[in-house]
């Protein structure tokens, strides 16, 4: 269990740290929420029908972003080698990764995803509920996103691939979450598609380790 | 230090054959190790003593037989494997990549101060892994050795890209170890250690275990 913990504080710190790279998914969902309105138009009418929906696209998008290096660091220096030749089980090995860098980077998504969501004509009453929905949602598309990330971490620019196996599984995640925003933004009923919408990330957050521990394991084969 | 199992450690392996894709590397490798023994792996680049160091690790399927570690009064014998790769992360200096494996393994903080000083790295601490030589990481990796004593030690190459004195030292480790009734399994080229087995991995199809 302590090694399990100590990959977690360690991810955490990387994260945050030289290379770690959490700020790009964070830019890269500000901008492609903030270029929105020049595509579809500034009028208040076309951002309430296209807003919500773009935003949640772009937050699947950017929660993408980061999977390409999520485990492919560790293999290419043999960080993995030496965490799996300890006989420690590559499914914590997993969670704690993934679960480190959904914290570093979930979190500054769902504090900026309010200010998009105002930008793009949200009621600004519904900004709590913005921000429950993109950590349940970045939680989903983290944890699935994992699945990925090992299939393609013994790849050379294995991004296409993560995007191929992953988008599918972000389906059911993209229906109930983009729901649940037109609810907020409409004032209707958001209840089910919030429960739906968690639902989905914690299938992902109890599915998702095993899946990547077996990727893993034929990845360092 | 290696637990009451440790002298009882044996390491045996029956008929096994390893696979890179379609080609065997090797195949028909039985031979029996117990603990305070050392075996050199020998052979020519690309005749699978890494990756029988990996299969021994377990992460490689072997292609066929056996091999299994027991020592008494313990469900399996814990292993430690240094591949090529040293594990050293860029960003992290040397001192929070040896706490983190302190951590890792649950011991405390002094070991890893203790492990840093035995490899030669005091003074080197707050130098990130970007910074270090070639040598200076693989003297990081062989701290896992030290901060947690496992009775199996699986080393590739160890002494690669060490110097005169790195190599001592590592010569040394693995005497110690051996002393405490501990289990080295170790590919290597050139000077070996001293009172070794030997098994030349490219003579394997005669079975050849000296």
């Amino acid at each position: 269990m302590s090694g399990s913990f100590s990959v977690f504080a360690r991810e955490l710190k990387l994260a945050w740290s030289g290379g770690g790279g959490a700020a790009l998914p964070v830019g890269f969902f500000a901008a492609a929420s903030s270029i929105t309105p020049f595509a579809v138009g500034n009028g208040v009418e076309n951002l309430k029908v296209a807003g919500p929906g773009v935003m949640w696209i772009a937050l699947a998008l950017a929660s993408l972003l980061p999977m390409e290096r999520l485990f492919q660091a560790d293999l290419e220096d043999g960080t993995l080698d030496a965490y799996a030749g300890s006989g420690i089980g590559m499914e914590g090995i997993a969670l704690a990764k993934t679960l480190a860098h959904w914290i570093a980077t979930g979190i500054p998504l769902a504090i900026i995803a309010p200010v998009l969501w105002i930008m793009l004509q949200g009621p600004p009453e519904a900004s709590w509920f913005v921000i429950v929905f993109s950590l349940i949602g970045s939680a989903a598309f983290f944890f699935f996103g994992s699945i990925g990330a090992a299939l393609a971490a013994g790849m050379r620019r294995g991004g296409l691939l993560i995007a191929l196996v992953t988008l599918p599984l972000y389906v059911p995640t993209m229906i109930f979450g983009a729901a649940g925003l037109y609810a907020a933004a409409s004032g209707g009923e958001w209840a089910a598609p919030l429960m739906l919408t968690a639902a989905a990330a914690l299938f992902g957050i109890a599915t998702s380790s095993f899946a990547a521990a077996m990727a893993l394991r034929t990845a360092i084969d | 230090m290696l637990g009451a199992g440790a002298s009882s450690l044996v390491l045996e392996v029956e008929n096994l054959a390893a696979a890179r894709g379609l080609r065997i590397l090797f195949e028909g490798l039985s031979f029996r190790l117990s603990g305070g023994e050392v075996l050199e792996l020998r052979g020519p680049n690309g005749s699978g003593k890494s990756t029988l160091l990996r299969i021994l690790a377990g992460l490689t399927r072997a292609h066929a037989g056996t091999l299994a570690f027991t020592a008494a009064g313990e469900d399996e014998p814990g292993r430690h494997y240094l591949g090529h790769l040293d594990a050293v992360k860029p960003s992290e200096t040397a001192a929070e990549q040896a706490a983190f494996w302190a951590r890792y393994f649950g011991r405390d903080q002094a070991e890893a101060l203790k492990a840093m000083k035995r490899v030669g790295l005091s003074g080197r601490e707050q130098v990130p892994g970007r910074g270090l030589s070639a040598g200076q990481k693989r003297r990081l990796a062989l701290v896992r050795l030290l901060i947690e004593p496992r009775p199996v030690w699986l080393l590739d190459e160890p002494t690669a890209a060490l110097d005169i004195e790195g190599r001592a030292l590592v010569t040394q480790l693995v005497a110690e170890h051996r002393a405490r009734g501990g289990m080295v399994i170790a590919a290597i080229h050139g000077d070996g250690f001293e009172g070794s087995r030997t098994l030349d991995i490219s003579e394997l199809k005669t079975g050849a275990v000296a």
